[in-house]
Protein backbone atom coordinates (compact mmCIF):
# COMPACT_ATOMS: atom_id res chain seq x y z
CA UNK A 1 0.00 0.00 0.00
CA UNK A 2 1.25 3.45 -0.95
CA UNK A 3 0.62 6.59 1.03
CA UNK A 4 -1.51 9.09 -0.86
CA UNK A 5 -0.71 12.78 -0.54
CA UNK A 6 -3.25 14.89 -2.44
CA UNK A 7 -2.12 17.75 -4.67
CA UNK A 8 -4.12 20.97 -4.83
CA UNK A 9 -6.08 20.38 -1.61
CA UNK A 10 -8.61 23.13 -0.89
CA UNK A 11 -9.07 24.05 -4.54
CA UNK A 12 -12.01 23.43 -6.84
CA UNK A 13 -12.09 22.50 -10.51
CA UNK A 14 -14.94 23.47 -12.78
CA UNK A 15 -15.71 22.74 -16.39
CA UNK A 16 -17.03 25.45 -18.66
CA UNK A 17 -18.81 23.99 -21.67
CA UNK A 18 -19.53 26.38 -24.52
CA UNK A 19 -22.16 25.55 -27.13
CA UNK A 20 -22.43 28.92 -28.77
CA UNK A 21 -22.67 30.17 -32.36
CA UNK A 22 -20.64 33.28 -31.45
CA UNK A 23 -18.07 32.20 -28.83
CA UNK A 24 -15.46 29.46 -29.32
CA UNK A 25 -13.45 27.68 -26.60
CA UNK A 26 -10.32 29.47 -27.87
CA UNK A 27 -11.92 32.91 -27.43
CA UNK A 28 -13.12 31.89 -24.00
CA UNK A 29 -9.59 30.75 -23.07
CA UNK A 30 -8.03 34.04 -24.24
CA UNK A 31 -10.60 36.02 -22.21
CA UNK A 32 -9.96 33.77 -19.19
CA UNK A 33 -6.20 34.37 -19.37
CA UNK A 34 -6.83 38.12 -19.63
CA UNK A 35 -8.95 38.41 -16.49
CA UNK A 36 -7.63 35.63 -14.22
CA UNK A 37 -4.83 35.81 -11.67
CA UNK A 38 -3.03 32.61 -10.76
CA UNK A 39 -5.74 30.18 -11.79
CA UNK A 40 -4.95 27.03 -13.77
CA UNK A 41 -6.83 27.22 -17.06
CA UNK A 42 -6.87 24.39 -19.56
CA UNK A 43 -8.53 24.73 -22.94
CA UNK A 44 -10.42 21.66 -24.14
CA UNK A 45 -12.37 20.84 -27.29
CA UNK A 46 -15.66 21.72 -25.58
CA UNK A 47 -14.58 24.65 -23.38
CA UNK A 48 -12.30 25.09 -20.39
CA UNK A 49 -11.27 23.41 -17.16
CA UNK A 50 -10.45 25.93 -14.43
CA UNK A 51 -8.75 25.15 -11.14
CA UNK A 52 -8.11 27.41 -8.14
CA UNK A 53 -9.66 28.80 -4.98
CA UNK A 54 -13.46 28.61 -5.07
CA UNK A 55 -14.14 32.36 -4.85
CA UNK A 56 -11.62 33.14 -7.60
CA UNK A 57 -12.97 30.39 -9.87
CA UNK A 58 -16.57 31.55 -9.34
CA UNK A 59 -15.54 35.16 -10.04
CA UNK A 60 -13.87 34.16 -13.30
CA UNK A 61 -16.86 32.04 -14.32
CA UNK A 62 -19.23 34.97 -13.75
CA UNK A 63 -17.11 37.15 -16.05
CA UNK A 64 -16.83 34.45 -18.73
CA UNK A 65 -20.52 33.62 -18.58
CA UNK A 66 -21.30 37.26 -19.37
CA UNK A 67 -19.90 36.68 -22.88
CA UNK A 68 -22.90 34.51 -23.81
CA UNK A 69 -24.98 33.65 -20.74
CA UNK A 70 -27.47 31.34 -22.43
CA UNK A 71 -24.86 29.24 -24.23
CA UNK A 72 -22.18 28.76 -21.55
CA UNK A 73 -22.70 25.96 -19.02
CA UNK A 74 -20.73 25.09 -15.90
CA UNK A 75 -20.29 21.95 -13.82
CA UNK A 76 -17.98 20.75 -11.05
CA UNK A 77 -15.15 18.32 -11.64
CA UNK A 78 -13.58 16.05 -9.02
CA UNK A 79 -10.05 15.92 -10.44
CA UNK A 80 -7.72 18.85 -11.20
CA UNK A 81 -6.94 19.55 -14.90
CA UNK A 82 -4.40 17.17 -16.42
CA UNK A 83 -4.56 14.70 -13.52
CA UNK A 84 -2.76 11.52 -14.77
CA UNK A 85 -5.53 9.34 -13.28
CA UNK A 86 -8.08 10.89 -15.63
CA UNK A 87 -6.28 12.75 -18.40
CA UNK A 88 -6.66 11.08 -21.80
CA UNK A 89 -3.03 11.95 -22.57
CA UNK A 90 -2.04 9.17 -20.17
CA UNK A 91 -4.92 6.74 -20.61
CA UNK A 92 -5.72 6.91 -24.29
CA UNK A 93 -9.19 7.50 -25.69
CA UNK A 94 -11.79 9.74 -24.17
CA UNK A 95 -11.93 9.88 -20.38
CA UNK A 96 -15.09 8.23 -18.98
CA UNK A 97 -16.82 11.48 -18.02
CA UNK A 98 -16.56 12.83 -21.56
CA UNK A 99 -19.31 10.54 -22.83
CA UNK A 100 -21.85 12.16 -20.49
CA UNK A 101 -20.83 15.64 -21.63
CA UNK A 102 -20.86 14.48 -25.26
CA UNK A 103 -24.44 13.21 -24.88
CA UNK A 104 -25.69 16.30 -23.06
CA UNK A 105 -24.00 18.59 -25.59
CA UNK A 106 -26.55 17.35 -28.15
CA UNK A 107 -29.31 18.62 -25.83
CA UNK A 108 -27.71 21.97 -24.92
CA UNK A 109 -29.19 23.84 -27.95
CA UNK A 110 -32.72 23.02 -26.67
CA UNK A 111 -31.80 24.18 -23.15
CA UNK A 112 -30.22 27.35 -24.55
CA UNK A 113 -33.42 28.01 -26.50
CA UNK A 114 -35.41 27.57 -23.28
CA UNK A 115 -33.15 30.02 -21.42
CA UNK A 116 -33.56 32.59 -24.21
CA UNK A 117 -37.33 32.15 -24.27
CA UNK A 118 -37.59 32.67 -20.52
CA UNK A 119 -35.98 36.10 -20.87
CA UNK A 120 -39.15 37.35 -22.53
CA UNK A 121 -41.81 34.95 -21.19
CA UNK A 122 -43.19 34.27 -17.75
CA UNK A 123 -42.29 30.71 -16.65
CA UNK A 124 -45.79 30.39 -15.16
CA UNK A 125 -47.34 30.77 -18.62
CA UNK A 126 -45.38 27.83 -20.05
CA UNK A 127 -47.08 24.43 -19.71
CA UNK A 128 -45.40 21.73 -17.64
CA UNK A 129 -43.52 18.98 -19.50
CA UNK A 130 -44.93 15.49 -19.59
CA UNK A 131 -44.32 13.58 -16.36
CA UNK A 132 -42.21 10.53 -17.35
CA UNK A 133 -43.60 8.52 -14.44
CA UNK A 134 -47.10 8.77 -15.89
CA UNK A 135 -46.01 7.21 -19.17
CA UNK A 136 -47.83 3.96 -19.60
CA UNK A 137 -45.47 1.01 -19.81
CA UNK A 138 -46.01 -1.95 -22.10
CA UNK A 139 -48.44 -4.26 -20.38
CA UNK A 140 -46.99 -7.74 -19.72
CA UNK A 141 -50.11 -9.43 -21.11
CA UNK A 142 -49.87 -7.33 -24.27
CA UNK A 143 -46.19 -8.35 -24.56
CA UNK A 144 -47.16 -12.04 -24.24
CA UNK A 145 -49.79 -11.57 -26.91
CA UNK A 146 -47.25 -9.94 -29.22
CA UNK A 147 -44.77 -12.79 -28.68
CA UNK A 148 -47.40 -15.42 -29.37
CA UNK A 149 -48.57 -13.58 -32.47
CA UNK A 150 -45.13 -13.95 -34.08
CA UNK A 151 -45.10 -16.10 -37.14
CA UNK A 152 -42.96 -19.27 -36.86
CA UNK B 1 -30.22 28.27 -0.80
CA UNK B 2 -31.33 24.64 -0.86
CA UNK B 3 -29.24 21.55 -1.55
CA UNK B 4 -30.58 19.84 -4.65
CA UNK B 5 -29.70 16.23 -5.43
CA UNK B 6 -29.41 15.79 -9.17
CA UNK B 7 -29.81 12.57 -11.10
CA UNK B 8 -27.81 11.73 -13.23
CA UNK B 9 -25.32 12.88 -10.62
CA UNK B 10 -22.84 13.84 -13.35
CA UNK B 11 -25.34 15.92 -15.35
CA UNK B 12 -23.92 19.13 -16.79
CA UNK B 13 -27.37 20.53 -17.60
CA UNK B 14 -28.88 19.96 -14.15
CA UNK B 15 -25.74 21.08 -12.34
CA UNK B 16 -25.69 24.32 -14.33
CA UNK B 17 -29.40 25.12 -14.05
CA UNK B 18 -29.52 24.46 -10.29
CA UNK B 19 -26.52 26.74 -9.67
CA UNK B 20 -27.82 29.32 -12.16
CA UNK B 21 -31.08 29.63 -10.22
CA UNK B 22 -29.37 30.10 -6.89
CA UNK B 23 -29.15 26.67 -5.27
CA UNK B 24 -26.40 24.13 -4.54
CA UNK B 25 -26.28 21.06 -6.80
CA UNK B 26 -25.17 17.85 -5.08
CA UNK B 27 -23.25 16.03 -7.79
CA UNK B 28 -20.83 13.11 -7.89
CA UNK B 29 -17.96 15.49 -8.75
CA UNK B 30 -18.08 17.08 -5.30
CA UNK B 31 -18.12 13.63 -3.64
CA UNK B 32 -15.17 12.47 -5.76
CA UNK B 33 -13.33 15.73 -5.03
CA UNK B 34 -13.60 15.09 -1.29
CA UNK B 35 -11.84 11.76 -1.73
CA UNK B 36 -9.26 12.99 -4.24
CA UNK B 37 -8.28 15.80 -1.86
CA UNK B 38 -8.10 13.69 1.29
CA UNK B 39 -4.80 12.09 2.32
CA UNK B 40 -4.78 8.34 2.97
CA UNK B 41 -3.99 5.17 1.05
CA UNK B 42 -3.47 5.45 -2.68
CA UNK B 43 -6.33 3.80 -4.52
CA UNK B 44 -6.46 4.87 -8.16
CA UNK B 45 -8.33 6.07 -10.07
CA UNK B 46 -11.15 7.44 -7.87
CA UNK B 47 -9.61 7.03 -4.40
CA UNK B 48 -12.37 4.58 -3.52
CA UNK B 49 -10.77 2.45 -0.78
CA UNK B 50 -12.03 -0.79 0.81
CA UNK B 51 -13.61 1.44 3.46
CA UNK B 52 -16.27 2.75 1.04
CA UNK B 53 -18.22 -0.54 0.62
CA UNK B 54 -18.31 -0.72 4.44
CA UNK B 55 -19.77 2.77 4.62
CA UNK B 56 -22.27 1.74 1.93
CA UNK B 57 -23.75 -0.81 4.34
CA UNK B 58 -25.80 2.05 5.73
CA UNK B 59 -27.91 2.05 2.54
CA UNK B 60 -27.49 -1.44 1.08
CA UNK B 61 -27.40 -4.90 2.67
CA UNK B 62 -24.23 -6.98 2.94
CA UNK B 63 -25.45 -9.35 0.18
CA UNK B 64 -25.53 -6.45 -2.27
CA UNK B 65 -22.45 -6.32 -4.55
CA UNK B 66 -19.59 -4.19 -3.26
CA UNK B 67 -19.81 -2.03 -6.40
CA UNK B 68 -23.27 -0.87 -5.34
CA UNK B 69 -22.20 -0.31 -1.74
CA UNK B 70 -19.08 1.57 -2.84
CA UNK B 71 -21.12 3.86 -5.04
CA UNK B 72 -23.66 4.37 -2.25
CA UNK B 73 -20.81 5.64 -0.03
CA UNK B 74 -20.68 8.56 -2.48
CA UNK B 75 -24.38 9.05 -3.20
CA UNK B 76 -25.91 8.07 0.17
CA UNK B 77 -24.63 11.07 2.16
CA UNK B 78 -25.79 13.41 -0.62
CA UNK B 79 -29.30 11.90 -0.58
CA UNK B 80 -29.42 12.31 3.19
CA UNK B 81 -28.26 15.93 2.94
CA UNK B 82 -30.55 17.02 0.11
CA UNK B 83 -33.59 19.29 0.52
CA UNK B 84 -35.04 18.43 -2.90
CA UNK B 85 -34.22 16.38 -5.97
CA UNK B 86 -34.41 16.66 -9.75
CA UNK B 87 -34.46 13.32 -11.57
CA UNK B 88 -34.12 12.75 -15.30
CA UNK B 89 -35.68 9.41 -16.07
CA UNK B 90 -34.36 8.71 -19.57
CA UNK B 91 -30.66 9.25 -18.81
CA UNK B 92 -29.29 6.22 -20.63
CA UNK B 93 -25.67 7.29 -20.19
CA UNK B 94 -26.01 6.83 -16.40
CA UNK B 95 -25.59 3.12 -17.12
CA UNK B 96 -22.43 2.21 -18.97
CA UNK B 97 -18.71 1.83 -18.40
CA UNK B 98 -18.84 3.84 -15.17
CA UNK B 99 -22.50 3.43 -14.19
CA UNK B 100 -24.46 0.78 -12.37
CA UNK B 101 -28.14 0.11 -13.07
CA UNK B 102 -28.81 -1.39 -9.62
CA UNK B 103 -27.25 1.61 -7.88
CA UNK B 104 -29.37 3.91 -10.04
CA UNK B 105 -32.53 2.05 -8.99
CA UNK B 106 -31.51 2.24 -5.34
CA UNK B 107 -30.75 5.96 -5.62
CA UNK B 108 -34.17 6.68 -7.14
CA UNK B 109 -35.86 4.51 -4.49
CA UNK B 110 -34.09 6.33 -1.64
CA UNK B 111 -35.10 9.72 -3.08
CA UNK B 112 -38.74 8.59 -3.23
CA UNK B 113 -38.55 7.25 0.33
CA UNK B 114 -37.02 10.48 1.62
CA UNK B 115 -40.22 12.28 0.63
CA UNK B 116 -38.59 15.58 -0.33
CA UNK B 117 -39.88 17.78 -3.20
CA UNK B 118 -38.97 15.97 -6.41
CA UNK B 119 -39.15 16.93 -10.06
CA UNK B 120 -39.22 14.09 -12.59
CA UNK B 121 -38.35 14.94 -16.16
CA UNK B 122 -37.20 13.50 -19.47
CA UNK B 123 -34.48 15.12 -21.56
CA UNK B 124 -35.97 17.59 -24.07
CA UNK B 125 -36.04 16.38 -27.67
CA UNK B 126 -36.85 19.68 -29.42
CA UNK B 127 -36.89 23.43 -28.75
CA UNK B 128 -40.45 23.49 -27.42
CA UNK B 129 -39.66 20.72 -24.95
CA UNK B 130 -36.46 22.58 -24.07
CA UNK B 131 -38.49 25.65 -23.06
CA UNK B 132 -40.84 23.53 -20.96
CA UNK B 133 -37.87 21.71 -19.40
CA UNK B 134 -36.12 24.92 -18.31
CA UNK B 135 -39.38 26.57 -17.17
CA UNK B 136 -40.29 23.52 -15.05
CA UNK B 137 -36.89 23.53 -13.34
CA UNK B 138 -37.05 27.29 -12.78
CA UNK B 139 -40.55 27.07 -11.24
CA UNK B 140 -39.51 24.12 -9.06
CA UNK B 141 -36.42 25.93 -7.78
CA UNK B 142 -38.30 29.21 -7.29
CA UNK B 143 -40.79 27.37 -5.05
CA UNK B 144 -37.81 26.30 -2.93
CA UNK B 145 -36.74 29.92 -2.52
CA UNK B 146 -34.37 30.46 -5.44
CA UNK B 147 -34.32 33.08 -8.20
CA UNK B 148 -37.80 33.94 -9.47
Amino acid sequence: MTEYVPAGAGTVTKYIVVESPTVTPAELAIRAYEVSHGLIIKETCFGLAINGKEEEVNGLIARLRAMDPDHIFVKDRGFPPGDPRRCRANLGGARPGFHGIEYETTILPYVSHGLEELRSRDPGSIPAPKNPLETKKLDVYMLKKLIEAQEP
Amino acid sequence: MAKIFIYPTTSLILSDLVARYGHTPLSSATAVRERVQTAGIESVPLQITPEEPKKGLRWAAVEVPSGVRGRMALYGPMIEACDAAIVIEDADFAFGCMGCARTNELVKYLIREKNVPRLDLDYPKNEDEGTRFVAAIRRFLADLGGTK
